[in-house]
Formats: C-alpha cells, sequence, structure tokens
C-alpha cells in the first residue's frame, strides 16, 4: 500500500514505520478503511472460535476410549464400483478454493470500477459457495443415511458423529451466510450503488466498493478455515 | 432515508491553517497539528422518537441504554444475594426458600452480576459514552452495529430472565455451570433453565462482539487530530484493553455453552463422561468435564480483568481530576493494562487446582497468576503516589477512589493466598474465596462505578448530584461492604464450605452462626443504600445544581463539547485538535491550575509544561 498520501505525513519503511504510525495521531492502519479494519478483528475473534472447537475436537479425539473411525473408509465414495477415498471432500476443497480466487478477481475488478466483470465473478463466487454447501448437505445425508449421529457413530467413537457435525456445520453456516451477501452484492454491484455510493438499506452508509473487499477479507477467511478442517477431520 | 443527512453540510474538519496557523502544512510552528486524514463522518441523525431514543445510532444514548438495562439486570441480581444472605443468615425464615431456589440463586446471582451488570456496564455503559467523547470523534465508527449490539444485549437480558419463568426454572448449577451436573436431572433447571443460560450467553456474546468491534476501531482509526495512543486518558486504554481480552475470551464461552447445549439437547457428550444413575448406565459416555473447565476459565479469568481493566483506567482519572495532579507513571500505567490484559491468557487453571489435573500445570499456573501482582501493584503505587501531596478535593468522588484503593488492595492480597496451590487447597471452596473475588472483583469495581457516576452525571446530566446523600451511600456501602466480607475470610478460615445451603449441626455452627447472623444484616443495609443513588438521581435530574461547563476543571475532551450535555456528533461545526495528553494539572506558571487537552503550546508558552 505505499500508493497511499498522506498530507503531512511521511511513511517510513519497515519496523521503524509501523512504530511511527503507532506513535502517530488519528488512525493507527494509515489509510485503512474502518470497515476493513474492523473485518480484521473480527476474523481475529472468530479465529479463536474454530480454534477453540478444533483444540475440543483433538481433546475429544485423544481421549477417546472407542477407536475412532478411518477418515478414508467413512468419507470414502463408490464410484462405479471402485471406492475412491476422499473423492467428495477434494471436489468441495477445489470448488471453496476456486471461489477464493474468483472472490479476489472481483475485488480487483471492483477497484477497477468495472461493475460487469465485478458482479458476475461476485457471482460466481456465490455459485461456488453454494455448490460446496450443496455438497456438504449431500456428504452430511450420505453419513446419517449410513446411520451416523451426532450421539452415536455406528464405525467407532460416538464423538466422532459429534464433533463432525457441529463443526463442519458451524462452517458450513459461516458459508451459507457468505453466500447470502454474495448474492446480495452481485445484485448492488449491478444495480451500480457502488457507483452511485447508494445507501445501505440497514446502515444508511454510503455504498463502496471497499464492501466487496470486505466481503472478500471474510470469505478467504473461511476457505482457509476449511483447509484446517479438512486437515484435523479428513488427513488425521 | 435521506432527507435525514445533511449532505450539503460538508464539515471543514481539514481547516487546519484557520486554527494553527501552520499555513503551508510543513511543521514550522509549534501549535501546527496535521491535517485530517479521514473525511468528517457521515451520522444518521433520527428525528422520530423512536430513532432517537429506542433504536437509536447515537452512542451517548446507547451507553444510557446500556447503563440503564445492566443496572436493571444488577438490582435483580442484588435481590437475589439478599435472598441467599436472609436463608444462610437466619436458615428456615423464608418458607419459600428451597435447596433449589437457593442454588438458582446463587447461580443467577453470580452470571448476572459478572456478565451483565459488570462487563455490560463498563464496555457497554462507560465504553460506549466514553470512548467517541475522549478520543474526540463524533461517534462511533459503526452506528448502526452498536445499535443491533445494544438490542442483542436486550434479548440475552430477556432470554436470561424468562428461564425464572419455564418449567423447573433457572439453572442451578453455579455460576460456572460445570458439567456434568450442570445438565443432569436432579440439578434444578437441568433441562429449560441450563438451554435458556446457553442461549443468553450466546446472544449476549454475539451482541457484545458488534459492540466490541466499534470501540476497538473508534480507537484505533477515529481519534481526532493530535489524539496519539499516548495521549488518551488512561479509561480508554482500560476500556480499549478490556476489549480486544473480550474478543479473544468470549470465543471460548461461546463454544463451551455450544457444546453444552448440544449435550443437553441433541444428547451429544461432549462433556458427559459414562455416569452410572441408580445403578443405571446413562446414555451419555466417553466426554470430558474438564474440558469444559478449560474453556470455561480460558474465558472467565480473562473475564476478570474485562471488568477490572476498565474500572483501573477510570479510576486513574477520577484520582487525578481530583487530586489536581497528573497521573504518576502515565505509561507506566499504559504498560500494566496491556500487561496485565496479555498475563491474563495465561493463569486460568489457577480456577481448577482442586480439579485433578496435573500438579506441574498447577505450578505453572501458580507462577504465571503470582507475575500479574507486579504490573497490578505497580497500578497501586502509582494511585498513591498520584495522590501524594495532591490538592487532594475530598468530595463523594474522590472518597469512592479512596474506598476502591483500600477494598483492591484487600483483595489482592487475599489473591496471592489463593493463587499458591498448595494454600489455595485448604482454602477452595470455602468462604475465603467468596470474600477474596467479592473484595477484588465485586466491590473494588461498583466502586468505581459509583464514583464514575458522580464523576460524570453532570457531564451526562447538566446537573451534579447531591453530596450529602453521595457520603451516606459512600459510608454505608464502604463500611458495610467490609462489615460483610471481612468475616468471611475468618468463616474460610475455620473451614466453612461455599455453597452449602444450610450448616444443620455442623461443628462450625458454634461460631459461625453469629457471623452468618451479622453478616446478613449488614447486606441487608448495604443492599438497601444502594437505592440511596437512585433516589439520588430522580432527585437530582430536576433539582440538582447546574453543572455548566467543564465543572470539574477537567483536562481530558469530554468535558470541552460545545453543549452541556454533549449532542449527537459531539463536536458542533468542529472537531478538537489535541496537543497534550490529559494530565496537565497544576501545571507550574499556568494561570489556572489545568491546561486542557485542546490548549495549543503557544498559548502556555511561559509555564513549565511538558511535551507529551
Amino acid at each position: 500500500m505505499s500508493d497511499i498520501k498522506i498530507e503531512g505525513y511521511e511513511f517510513k519503511p519497515g519496523f521503524k514505520g509501523m512504530a511511527k504510525d503507532t506513535g502517530s495521531d488519528q488512525t493507527m492502519f494509515k489509510g485503512v478503511h474502518w470497515g476493513k479494519a474492523m473485518m480484521w478483528i473480527f476474523l481475529l475473534s472468530d479465529t479463536f472460535i474454530f480454534s477453540c472447537f478444533l483444540i475440543s475436537y483433538m481433546k475429544g479425539r485423544g481421549s477417546t476410549l472407542i477407536d475412532w473411525p478411518n477418515p478414508s473408509e467413512v468419507f470414502g465414495l463408490n464410484v462405479f464400483g471402485v471406492d475412491v477415498p476422499l473423492l467428495l471432500i477434494a471436489i468441495m476443497t477445489f470448488v471453496l478454493i476456486t471461489s477464493s480466487g474468483t472472490m479476489a478477481l472481483a475485488v480487483k475488478y471492483g477497484y477497477e470500477k468495472n461493475k460487469k466483470m465485478c458482479g458476475w465473478l461476485i457471482l460466481a463466487t456465490a455459485i461456488g459457495g453454494l455448490t460446496f454447501v450443496g455438497m456438504q448437505a449431500f456428504e452430511w445425508s450420505k453419513l446419517i443415511h449410513e446411520g451416523v449421529r451426532p450421539w452415536e457413530n455406528p464405525f467407532g467413537a460416538p464423538q466422532f458423529g459429534s464433533f463432525f457435525f457441529m463443526i463442519t456445520g458451524f462452517h458450513g453456516t459461516h458459508v451459507s451466510i457468505g453466500v447470502i451477501f454474495l448474492f446480495i452484492y452481485a445484485y448492488k454491484t449491478f444495480a451500480g450503488h457502488y457507483d452511485q455510493g447508494k445507501r445501505g438499506w440497514f446502515t444508511t452508509m454510503k455504498g463502496d466498493y471497499v464492501e466487496i473487499e470486505i466481503l472478500g477479507l471474510y470469505w478467504h477467511f473461511v476457505d482457509l478455515v476449511w483447509v484446517f478442517i479438512f486437515a484435523f477431520f479428513y488427513l488425521w | 432515508m435521506s432527507e435525514d443527512f445533511n449532505d450539503n453540510k460538508t464539515i471543514q474538519a481539514q481547516s487546519s491553517e484557520a486554527i494553527s496557523g501552520g499555513g503551508s502544512g510543513i511543521a514550522t510552528d509549534a501549535d501546527y497539528v496535521r491535517p485530517a486524514e479521514v473525511a468528517d463522518q457521515d451520522l444518521y441523525h433520527g428525528h422520530s422518537f423512536i430513532t432517537k431514543w429506542i433504536f437509536c445510532q447515537d452512542a451517548k444514548v446507547i451507553g444510557v441504554q446500556y447503563f440503564l438495562l445492566a443496572t436493571f439486570t444488577g438490582i435483580i441480581g442484588l435481590i437475589l444475594s439478599w435472598l441467599m444472605r436472609l436463608q444462610l443468615g437466619f436458615p428456615g425464615l423464608a418458607p419459600f426458600m428451597t435447596a433449589e431456589h437457593y442454588y438458582q440463586f446463587v447461580t443467577m446471582h453470580g452470571m448476572i452480576m459478572v456478565v451483565y451488570f459488570l462487563t455490560a456496564l463498563f464496555l457497554g455503559g462507560f465504553g460506549n459514552y466514553l470512548i467517541p467523547l475522549m478520543v474526540g470523534a463524533r461517534d462511533m465508527v459503526f452506528p448502526y452495529l452498536n445499535m443491533v449490539s445494544f438490542w442483542s444485549f436486550f434479548v440475552a437480558v430477556a432470554v436470561l430472565l424468562a428461564s425464572f419463568f419455564v418449567p423447573g426454572g433457572p439453572t442451578g448449577s453455579g455460576w460456572t455451570l460445570y458439567p456434568p451436573q450442570a445438565i443432569l436431572e436432579g440439578t434444578p433447571g437441568a433441562g429449560w433453565g441450563i438451554m435458556l443460560m446457553c442461549i443468553s450467553l450466546i446472544l449476549f456474546v454475539a451482541g457484545f462482539t458488534m459492540g466490541g468491534l466499534n470501540y476497538l476501531i473508534t480507537v484505533l482509526q477515529a481519534r481526532t487530530r493530535g489524539m496519539t495512543l499516548m495521549r488518551m486518558p488512561l479509561t480508554v486504554w482500560g476500556i480499549f484493553t478490556a476489549t480486544v481480552l473480550a474478543m479473544l475470551a468470549f470465543p471460548a464461552l461461546l463454544v463451551g455453552a455450544l457444546m453444552m447445549s448440544l449435550d443437553n439437547v441433541l444428547g451429544t457428550s461432549f462433556f458427559m463422561p459414562t455416569i452410572l444413575k441408580a445403578g443405571e448406565v446413562l446414555e451419555y459416555g466417553g466426554g470430558s468435564p474438564i474440558l469444559f473447565q478449560h474453556l470455561f476459565w480460558f474465558f472467565g479469568h480473562p473475564e476478570v480483568y474485562i471488568v477490572a481493566l476498565p474500572a483501573f483506567g477510570i479510576i486513574s482519572d477520577l484520582i487525578s481530576v481530583h487530586a489536581r495532579k497528573n497521573i504518576f507513571g502515565y505509561r507506566m500505567m499504559v504498560w500494566a493494562i496491556v500487561g496485565i490484559g496479555a498475563l491474563s491468557f495465561f493463569v486460568w487453571a489457577h480456577h481448577m487446582y482442586v480439579s485433578g489435573m496435573n500438579p506441574w500445570f498447577g505450578f505453572f499456573f501458580a507462577t504465571t497468576t503470582l507475575i500479574i501482582a507486579v504490573p497490578t501493584a505497580m497500578k497501586v503505587y502509582n494511585w498513591i503516589l498520584t495522590l501524594w501531596r495532591g490538592n487532594i478535593r475530598l468530595n463523594v468522588v474522590m472518597l469512592w477512589c479512596l474506598g476502591f484503593i483500600v477494598t483492591f488492595v484487600n483483595g489482592g492480597i487475599t489473591g496471592i493466598f489463593l493463587g499458591n496451590v498448595s494454600v489455595d487447597v485448604p482454602l477452595s471452596d470455602t468462604y475465603f474465596v467468596i470474600a477474596h473475588f467479592h473484595m477484588v472483583m465485586g466491590i473494588a469495581p461498583l466502586m468505581v462505578i459509583m464514583g464514575a457516576v458522580y464523576h460524570w452525571f453532570p457531564l451526562v446530566a447538566g446537573r451534579f448530584l447531591d453530596e450529602k446523600l453521595g457520603k451516606w451511600h459512600f459510608w454505608l456501602t464502604f463500611l458495610g461492604a467490609y462489615s460483610i466480607y471481612f468475616p468471611m475470610h475468618y468463616l474460610g478460615f475455620i473451614g466453612v464450605p461455599r455453597r452449602y445451603f444450610e450448616m444443620y449441626d455442623s461443628p462450625y455452627v458454634t461460631s459461625a452462626v453469629g457471623m452468618n447472623e451479622f453478616i446478613s444484616l449488614a447486606a441487608f443495609i448495604v443492599g438497601a443504600a444502594q437505592f440511596i443513588l437512585i433516589y439520588n438521581i430522580i432527585k437530582t435530574l430536576k433539582t440538582g445544581k447546574p453543572a455548566g461547563h467543564n465543572p470539574w476543571q477537567a483536562c481530558s475532551l469530554e468535558w470541552l463539547t460545545p453543549t452541556v450535555p454533549p449532542e449527537h456528533g459531539n463536536w458542533g461545526d468542529r472537531l478538537p485538535t489535541v496537543h497534550r495528553w490529559a494530565y496537565d494539572y497544576s501545571v507550574p506558571g499556568a494561570k489556572e491550575d489545568f491546561i486542557t487537552q485542546t490548549t495549543p503550546p503557544s498559548e502556555v508558552a511561559h509555564t513549565k509544561v511538558e511535551k507529551t
């Protein structure tokens, strides 16, 4: 962000620059939009939520007396008579990571005020997220069909079902909320709300393309959390 | 909606030349302050009664809303404590007090006082009112989110109080809500009560997060020109650091509450081990009750400092203003606040010495716990050194400050007893613990709240509270609180356990009975004394002495608004420009004994004011 110019303020590089910014008046993060700073701090708080979930999961899995089910069997998919481990989950992860890419492009086109490209890319991101949630619903129903419940599990420790449904459910809720906002933002982009600075329906604040970047931060975070959930549930 | 905005009025926040005479934007003049980096805040001005007073987006109104609702909830907590003391002092006197009710009242009293009263009051109440004023902002940075924050808190309180009216009543598992007993049949409120408690806590955390983001970003990104972090009043530092703690500690509570509700409603076994009940094995099995304790106390210990740090900050400001001296060791005070905040995340398991965890763990947590005494003691010394040779005004505000220092030292010293594993083990679950935490995080922060109310009431309402009533209020509370909690230390030493409904014919009876009666009588008086304040407020709202502008001759920005009480937008046409810290009292050579933060250096060039 070296292109930010602030009247009467001289930026310094490196640690000294950071110390100078911190010691200065008005703002600590120079040129950073309020909403963007807020999203970063919210995500830090959310990180603690997911960390608590995953640490609890490790503790639960580590102290159970009944064997934990083998993930490559439980999450395997039978395709034309061949058992493929982790197939569905690989596709889900691929879709979600790809949607992060489209989101990043949407932010870029947003700042270039390219309304059309930006809108389509947000829409593509939303559809990616929706696909992910749909596949997760499929996986849930497959496991439920096989008899896995939050309180019991035919393949081993009952805590497997509890933690799996709780943590993927909490993450899935994050994705779903993101998808809803992506659709709203896609509409607002196409309708030109960000170009005209139209006021928000609830917050009554003027629209700006920075909002897309803020939503993008959230979306990348949800993807990153998924990588951890993926590693802890499917690869461990 | 757009007619509610004053779009034409682009306020000249950046017209620095007019004020500072800096001219071309190069720092040649001592009075020069950099121009504004951010455009002036776009505010929604409500016009109807609903948008002005109910779903209001003005941080000051939201602060008062938080204050009133937290106080209302606190009064319920107070009444519950009366009922508990009634049972403990005079068992059998009230026929409706069954053991179940006693436990429910204990639980609700604890949870209400810690979370819904103290936390909401300090951060929601004082935070909302004071942060924007003290850093020179027009409002919180996200007014709409701030409004939603209050109403989430409102719903959380409603859900909490609703649990009094559901089948089985509120939960009676103690405010720590330990599983497995919290959700097992036989504990009062095991079905509905605990569920509503968890839902209420989740709502509270969600609401608080919205508020907390506001406080943090307002402090970090919306300070006025010239307001550096190291010029902020310590009140803002305290609330800011406490908010950081809350943003990182509440997640653990949220996760704990969520997992507990799943155990309760769906029959999962996150926290539930295999349990035999009347010879039968329950459906639960394989979970870890200790896991809940870790989650709870990872929230629970920072929570103590979420309450204490704003209190530390506020008391520093009150002492400085009313002793007419700068706060001793401002930078040390700031670093102590930040240091205590950081350390508070590494001490949680000192609440779990008797949970059966590895003794080496206890050793580690005892060490970190005792290290916290260092920055805390520094703060106490600094308060005393601020008073040293000050021009002390012994008014009601100062009385509360002095009361706070004494009470806090008292409660802190017993903390050193309890922080050591070997001393804690015999003392744990006795009245010594009750005495300790009520002194240090009950009465001490309460004294700060009272001092702050007497101090800032002239700003909020434009009138002084009555001093005479205030002195009655203080002395009854101060002496009364000591009458309640001092004897409890002794009760703890002779081994009277906490959370017992009745002592029956146990060997403690001979020396504990009279003392318990005395404590109960004192508790009734102290509780009743709080209504003096409510009477005082109602009386002085109409007939109090008008305060006028900056009645305490304070330096900090919140007293320097163009109107008293401040209006929406706080600063009229032009934001204030800050040239110094908030503590220039009794500067040698100055005309008056205070130099406000907005006074430019050229006006006080002849004084011995230091550059801050």
